[in-house]
């Protein structure tokens, strides 16, 4: 077991003239702050990884920019699904006794740290270099691929996709810090600019500037009462072209295994914070881990169920198709979220007093997979 | 036919050329010096016939770059070859998943992709 003491976030959107570490720093300040501790009492630190910012140690780097001299560090690469990645292993260095208190870190300025071609062209290289980015290829053309697929099979129109953004846009009209807060219509998403088919822009997320930080810790060192329980991970694949199936990826797996590890069952999470980088990878992680039967995500979504109100509250600070998405940092949003809300502080977006909440992240072309599950604690 | 006279169009000649076993027959599309199911190395390059069936297609509005810009809007597909592989590719415009379709090849950019047309 092991504690979440406290979190950090910044705005997300565009932060010009701030770098990589300027964005991680102030995250990282929050965090510490959040769970009542000093720099000194960092012995454990794990980093991901920034597009602008590309660097041979990004830990060691930040720990000696920021002012903290751990006993352990080095940063993970694992795309969208780093930010959990990097909780799942702080838990066990924790668990195993490696680490009092290990602090998370991400931040980037995505947005205008570079040009749209340069973020599309990096970003793109989740492609196959040989086989598949000549093709002029994109990410949303890798995630336009799998969306034709699951319509196909499962019925899902691009209205139901729609309503995924629709509802990301509703929670970020009460978080400040989102960098989309002008609420939108199903209408406004179909009728929003072609990008790949069936994917239109506001099915996207953004590309923002922005960081998030956690500490990790063995011990509770503020009020904050939560806890990991559960953890996992599931790789598939890298490449779409190699993926052993469009509908079915490692979600389930992962999902099952971390709530096994915490003896927990689906019908028990009253929170939910899920990796949305387009419509269709929030719905599919949704109806593969279970959280809404094939096909059905969407009417859900219309119908409340994933609302601050509703059964299974989704990613109330918007997620990252309307808070935004800033590389590393984008994910770990979802779980400064979490702990808001499983801690009561989350304001006009409280949903109740949410207690047990499953996280789950992927990266690539839903290749990687990593499940958190959280809970509260009094 | 040696492995060293099958080129395929990601090395500029009009193919699509996959890889199999010698020891345990599994085939595979991305190229390796080794079979990735069991190890075994010097595996079989072979030409693929071109006909499939469409698994995905998406429209591409924008392209990732300023040399590709004046192609788009144009379709990528993941198609299911007769050989049991799946390769991503061009399309056509107007086809669909499910269509049986087959291979030309066309200049993209600098270089020459695979396109698949019905039929
Ligand atoms: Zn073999």
């Amino acid at each position: 077991m092991s504690w979440i003491t406290g979190v950090g976030l910044t705005p997300f959107g565009k932060h010009p003239g701030r770098s990589t570490l300027d964005l991680m720093s102030e995250a990282a300040t929050g965090a510490l702050a959040d769970a009542h501790l000093e720099r000194r009492q960092i012995d454990g630190l794990l980093t991901g990884y920034s597009t602008t910012f590309p660097h041979l140690m990004l830990s060691t780097l930040f720990a000696e920019h920021f002012g903290i001299v751990p006993s352990y560090a080095h940063a993970i690469q694992l795309g969208g699904a780093t930010g959990f990645g990097m909780v799942m292993l702080a838990h066990h260095l924790v668990e195993a006794g490696l680490a009092e208190n290990v602090l998370v870190v991400a931040g980037e300025n995505r947005l205008t740290g570079q040009s749209r071609d340069s973020a599309v062209q990096t970003l793109a290289q989740v492609g196959h270099p040989v086989y598949e980015v000549p093709l002029g290829a994109t990410i949303p053309a890798y995630y336009g691929l799998v969306a034709s697929r699951y319509m196909h099979e499962y019925g899902t129109t691009e209205q139901d996709f729609a309503a995924l953004a629709v509802l990301m846009r509703s929670h970020a009209v009460r978080h400040p810090g989102a960098q989309f807060r002008e609420p939108i219509t199903e209408a406004d998403v179909l009728a929003s600019k072609p990008v790949a088919s069936p994917l239109k822009l506001l099915d996207c997320c953004p590309v923002s500037d922005g960081g998030a930080a956690f500490v990790v810790s063995r011990h509770r060192t503020s009020d904050h009462g939560v806890r990991i329980v559960g953890t996992a991970q599931a790789h598939t694949h890298q490449h779409v072209s190699a993926a052993p199936s469009l509908t079915s990826f490692g979600a389930a797996d992962s999902s099952r295994a971390a709530m096994k590890a915490a003896g927990v069952a689906l019908a028990d999470v009253d929170y939910a914070a899920i990796y949305d980088s387009f419509t269709i990878t929030v719905t599919i992680l949704l109806e593969e881990i279970g959280l809404a039967p094939r096909g059905a995500a969407g009417r859900m979504a219309r119908d409340g169920h994933f609302s601050k109100t509703g059964k299974v509250p989704l990613n109330l600070h918007g997620g990252l198709l309307s808070y935004g998405h800033c590389g590393v940092g984008g994910a770990m949003a979802h779980l400064v979220e979490m702990h808001l809300q499983l801690t009561g502080r989350a304001g006009d977006r409280q949903a109740g007093s949410p207690k047990l909440a499953l996280l789950h992240g992927d990266g690539g072309v839903l290749s990687s997979h990593v499940s958190l599950v959280a809970e509260r604690v009094q | 036919m040696t492995q060293a006279s099958l080129l395929d169009w990601t090395e500029g000649a009009e193919g699509i050329v996959w890889q199999q076993c010698s020891a345990c027959g599994h085939g595979w599309y991305f190229r390796r010096t080794f079979c990735p199911k069991c190890g075994a190395g010097s595996p079989e390059a072979r030409q693929a016939s071109g006909a499939g069936t469409v698994h995905a297609i998406t429209r591409v509005m924008r392209a990732p770059s300023e040399a590709l810009r004046p192609y788009a809007p144009y379709n990528i597909v993941l198609v299911d070859l007769g050989e049991g592989l799946r390769v991503m590719a061009h399309a056509d415009d107007g086809v669909a998943i499910g269509d049986r379709v087959t291979a030309a090849f066309v200049t993209f950019g600098d270089r020459i992709v695979p396109r698949f047309s019905k039929g």
